[in-house]
């Protein structure tokens, strides 16, 4: 008697949790509430059938606790029974799976007017790389990082020279403007993570991924590396600023570009040699 | 068979007996087995101390053996995870511990509970013990490799242990041991350590593949007569799929584990990319990090299934056994398993989602792995169908099982979650993910292993546990442990991510502070709790109750051996005949509530039983 009682207990607590908790997901600042919903139905649907299973299973407990003068049921089979539950469950995943993968597709097909930011990210620290006038990121290598090259652009490449350098691990955003996050890795798996934005991808060193987001909430966000990349992983943090697009264009205004970096480290070198030779 | 038994008058009363109950109105050939098609092999007889308990080629002995050593690699993975929530919950208790020492705790921790300690306790421990039992064989087909493979084992045990005590600790690159990382300074343990681990890998699944050709081969040839592969019961159908996936599925490890070596020792590159490491250009270049994981994890979910499928089974025959019922749909069950095994090794990448592979694979991978709920909520369905009007026996073990489906279901569904790509996303390398691969093949397994201990006991040992000691057993660990882990779900909602030393005082994670505290005590809690059973154990080998032959009135052939607990050989001069499936209980018109798989079709010929 008492183990039903305490499986029940156990069961409405799960749902009384759920409903009162004050732990669950922060406020989205991003366009991808499909995923927030897709949760949600993942979670009645789900939920019910635990619930449901679970009440089952006590009922049982309840009811046919074992009698001496008692003889359980002899059916080895139902034909009827299991091919109504197999379809019912078919079904449920079937509902289950067909947003999931909506989203998805929604996911991995970048809209056209993203914003592209290289996200160079290493052990342990990000910084950050957007297209200058010409809309387009200059090729890199990992060989040619070098102090007057931070990101690695190929210097032959005319795409790169106007590349706006972002030497810092905190990078504004326009609200409402799509990015498309291009993440690279020096060295070992890192992943360019906000909760609030709900997305997420691996940086794997050798190779470019992507993914893509729509900031919609003015405001600053940290950023966490979400790979374990070794012992400084749970310290790898960086930043994130929306802003509305007046104030978005006045902080871009006052980045380097990759042509200004490299005449300044040339200035450097030359006044460097002329202090070397005196 | 030997010559060292001398029963041969109780033989031949049982056979008269046979041919008694099938004279007069009975058709003779109702009780017709197909007479053996191989004789019967030679056991070596072990003659010393040494050979009867260490050097050991008795499956049984081999079983235990295997039990004593996954539970002392258990022990350890319990502890580690002590000090891991230690830090979790209470930092400023753990002064002593540093980052690289966390990492190395979490990486030891989770490789000990999936390798060594529930890969080695299903397989090398139930499936040494019950196999022979189970399928009516005298023992492994090769009881010499048998014997080796555990001793493997224990080598690729001993050189893990090993690790611990080397410069620069065990590795601590998760016990994913994704490259580059792995073997790059900035993750502890990136000489030594992770040397070790690779060695003992490659050691345990050399071992482990001894062990599962014994067990594929003497379920496939040495069943005894009668006992067709749809009398099996469901244990051995489950341990029976759970090795082959194994066989299929640890290659896959040993060649990334090699591999690796290699990109360690040798400098090769074949999970290296071009590094900058402190402003030098590393000696690598053009390997793929992505191939390692994928290597991995057509290892590592195949491994989840190797662990999940013989809890199923054993769950399924204790469930019965227990609720004095037939498993409701015995061949949906089989298949599933089956189907289950099958599917396993089409699903690796959902773990793979926002690993940057192309991204168009998450198509296949989610609807492949959504797939694999169906047949899993069969087998739910058929075990609390199975409870459904039977006659249900609310001891110990029973109270496993029901802990058992609680904890399943739960991490099942958020398994869901997991597998459905985009859902993937927010969830994936947060606190969610630990919750849910700890309900479902940490708690969920651990349930079926204490319901198993707790059953198979008094024929291990001739006596039976205490029922009291039992109950408490169970309530703490089944409470304490949901209540870890429910909770836990909500800190991935949130974003907390998993593997973070600290969580310093992001606005959203601080107010996760006080759940790790409450999650932390309760671990303290639920792993002390499982010294009940170790006290329980000792206090039983010494004052226990004796325990009857067939003490749960099951039907399997393990509990129809000529001694208990068994000895070596099995069942005494003549091997048993199987007439029926192991589930025949509540027949009506049945003098017994149960009829086991020996019993002759003329001894029962006025029941109801249907033909199996």
């Amino acid at each position: 008697m008492h183990v039903g009682i305490i499986f029940l207990l156990v069961i409405i607590g799960s749902i009384l949790f759920h409903i009162f908790t004050p732990w669950y997901w922060t406020d989205i600042a991003s366009n991808w509430g499909g995923m927030d919903s897709t949760i949600t139905l993942t979670f009645w649907v789900g939920g019910g059938v635990f619930v449901a299973v679970c009440l089952f299973m006590i009922y049982c407990v309840f009811k046919y606790e074992h009698k001496e003068d008692r003889r359980a049921e002899y059916k080895p089979e139902d034909k009827k029974l299991e091919k109504i539950l197999t379809w019912a469950t078919t079904l449920g995943v079937c509902a289950l799976l067909a947003p999931g993968l909506i989203i998805w597709n929604q996911y991995v097909n970048v809209p056209k007017n993203a914003l592209e930011v290289d996200v160079m990210a290493w052990q342990w620290g990000w910084q950050y790389r957007l297209p200058g006038a010409d809309g387009k990121l200059g090729t890199t290598q990992v060989r040619n990082i070098a102090d007057n090259n931070p990101f690695g652009i190929n210097p032959d490449d005319p795409f790169g020279k106007d590349d706006v350098m972002i030497e810092s691990d905190v990078i504004n955003l326009e609200n409402n403007r799509p990015v498309k996050i291009l993440l690279r890795s020096v060295d070992v798996l890192h992943n360019w993570y906000v909760p609030q934005f709900r997305s997420k991808m691996d940086a794997v060193p050798g190779t470019v991924t992507f993914y893509w987001f729509e900031p919609n909430k003015v405001g600053e966000y940290e950023v966490l590396c979400a790979e374990y990349c070794g012992v400084g992983h749970y310290a790898m943090r960086g930043g994130v600023e929306v802003q509305d697009k007046a104030d978005y264009e006045v902080w871009l205004s006052e980045q380097e570009t990759f042509e200004q970096l490299s005449a300044r480290y040339e200035k450097l070198n030359v006044d460097g040699n002329k202090l070397a030779k005196k | 068979m030997s010559d060292e038994y001398d029963n041969n008058k109780s033989y031949q009363a049982q056979s008269s007996e046979v041919l008694d109950g099938s004279a007069g109105s009975i058709n003779p050939d109702m009780d017709y087995v197909r007479p053996a098609e191989i004789p019967e092999q030679d056991l070596y007889h072990a003659h010393s101390f040494i050979e009867k308990w260490i050097f050991c080629q008795d499956a049984k002995v081999i079983g235990v053996q295997y039990f004593l050593t996954a539970v002392f690699t258990g022990i350890v993975g319990l502890i580690l995870s002590w000090l891991m929530r230690l830090q979790l919950g209470f930092p400023e208790l753990a002064g002593f511990m540093t980052a690289e020492h966390y990492y190395q705790f979490v990486t030891m921790h989770g490789m000990i509970m999936v390798v060594y300690f529930l890969t080695a306790l299903f397989l090398g421990g139930f499936g040494n013990y019950l196999i022979p039992l189970m399928v009516g064989a005298r023992d492994m087909v090769f009881p010499y490799v048998n014997m080796l493979s555990f001793w493997m084992f224990f080598v690729a045990v001993a050189v893990l242990m090993a690790s611990f005590f080397v410069p620069g600790g065990p590795t601590g690159a998760g016990w994913t041991l994704y490259p580059p990382q792995t073997i790059l300074e900035g993750t502890p343990g990136s000489g030594m350590g992770i040397l070790l681990m690779l060695i003992s890998l490659s050691l345990f699944v050399i071992g482990f593949t001894m062990g599962g050709l014994n067990y594929m081969i003497t379920i496939l040839q040495a069943r005894t007569r009668g006992m067709t592969l749809m009398r099996m019961p469901l244990t051995v159908w489950g341990i029976f799929t759970a090795t082959v996936l194994a066989m299929l599925a640890f290659p896959a490890l040993l060649v990334s584990a090699i591999m690796m070596t290699l990109d360690k020792v040798l400098q090769t590159s074949f999970f290296m990319p071009t590094i900058l490491k402190a402003g030098e250009v590393l000696e690598y270049g053009g390997g793929s990090p992505i191939l390692f994981q994928h290597l991995f994890w057509f290892f590592g979910h195949p491994e989840v299934y190797i662990v999940a499928l013989p809890a199923f089974g054993i769950v399924s025959d204790l469930i019965s056994v227990h609720a004095r019922k037939n498993i409701f749909g015995y061949r949906m069950m089989v298949w599933a398993i089956v189907g289950i095994g099958g599917l396993s090794f089409f699903v690796w990448a959902h773990h793979m989602y926002v690993s940057g592979m192309n991204p168009w694979f998450g198509f296949f991978f989610a609807t492949t792995t959504l797939i694999i709920a169906v047949p899993t909520a069969m087998k739910v369905y058929n075990w609390i169908l199975t409870l459904w009007r039977g006659n249900i026996r609310i001891n110990t073990v029973m109270l496993w099982c029901l802990g058992f489906i609680v904890t399943f279901v739960n991490g099942g569904i958020t398994g869901i979650f997991l597998g459905n790509v985009s859902v993937d996303v927010p969830l994936s390398d947060t606190y969610f993910v630990i919750a849910h691969f700890h309900m479902v093949m940490g708690i969920a397994p651990l349930m079926v292993i204490m319901g198993a201990v707790y059953h198979w006991f008094p024929l291990v040992a001739g006596k039976m546990l205490h029922e009291g000691l039992g109950k408490w057993h169970f309530w703490i660990t089944f409470l304490g442990a949901y209540s870890i882990y429910f909770p836990m779900h909500y800190l991935g909602f949130i974003g907390v991510p998993r593997r973070y030393f600290e969580m310093y005082d992001s606005p959203y994670m601080t107010s996760a502070v006080g759940m790790n505290e409450f999650i932390s005590i309760a671990a303290f809690i639920v792993g002390a709790a499982q010294f009940i059973l170790v006290f329980n154990i000792i206090k039983t080998l010494k004052t226990g109750k004796k325990a009857e032959q067939n003490p749960w009135k099951a039907n399997s052939l393990e509990w129809y051996t000529s001694t208990v607990p068994p000895e070596h050989g099995n069942f005494g001069e003549r091997l048993p005949v199987v007439h029926r499936w192991p589930y025949d209980f509540s027949v009506p018109g049945a003098k017994d509530d149960f009829i086991p798989q020996t019993t002759a079709p003329s001894e029962v010929a006025h029941t109801e039983v249907e033909k199996t």
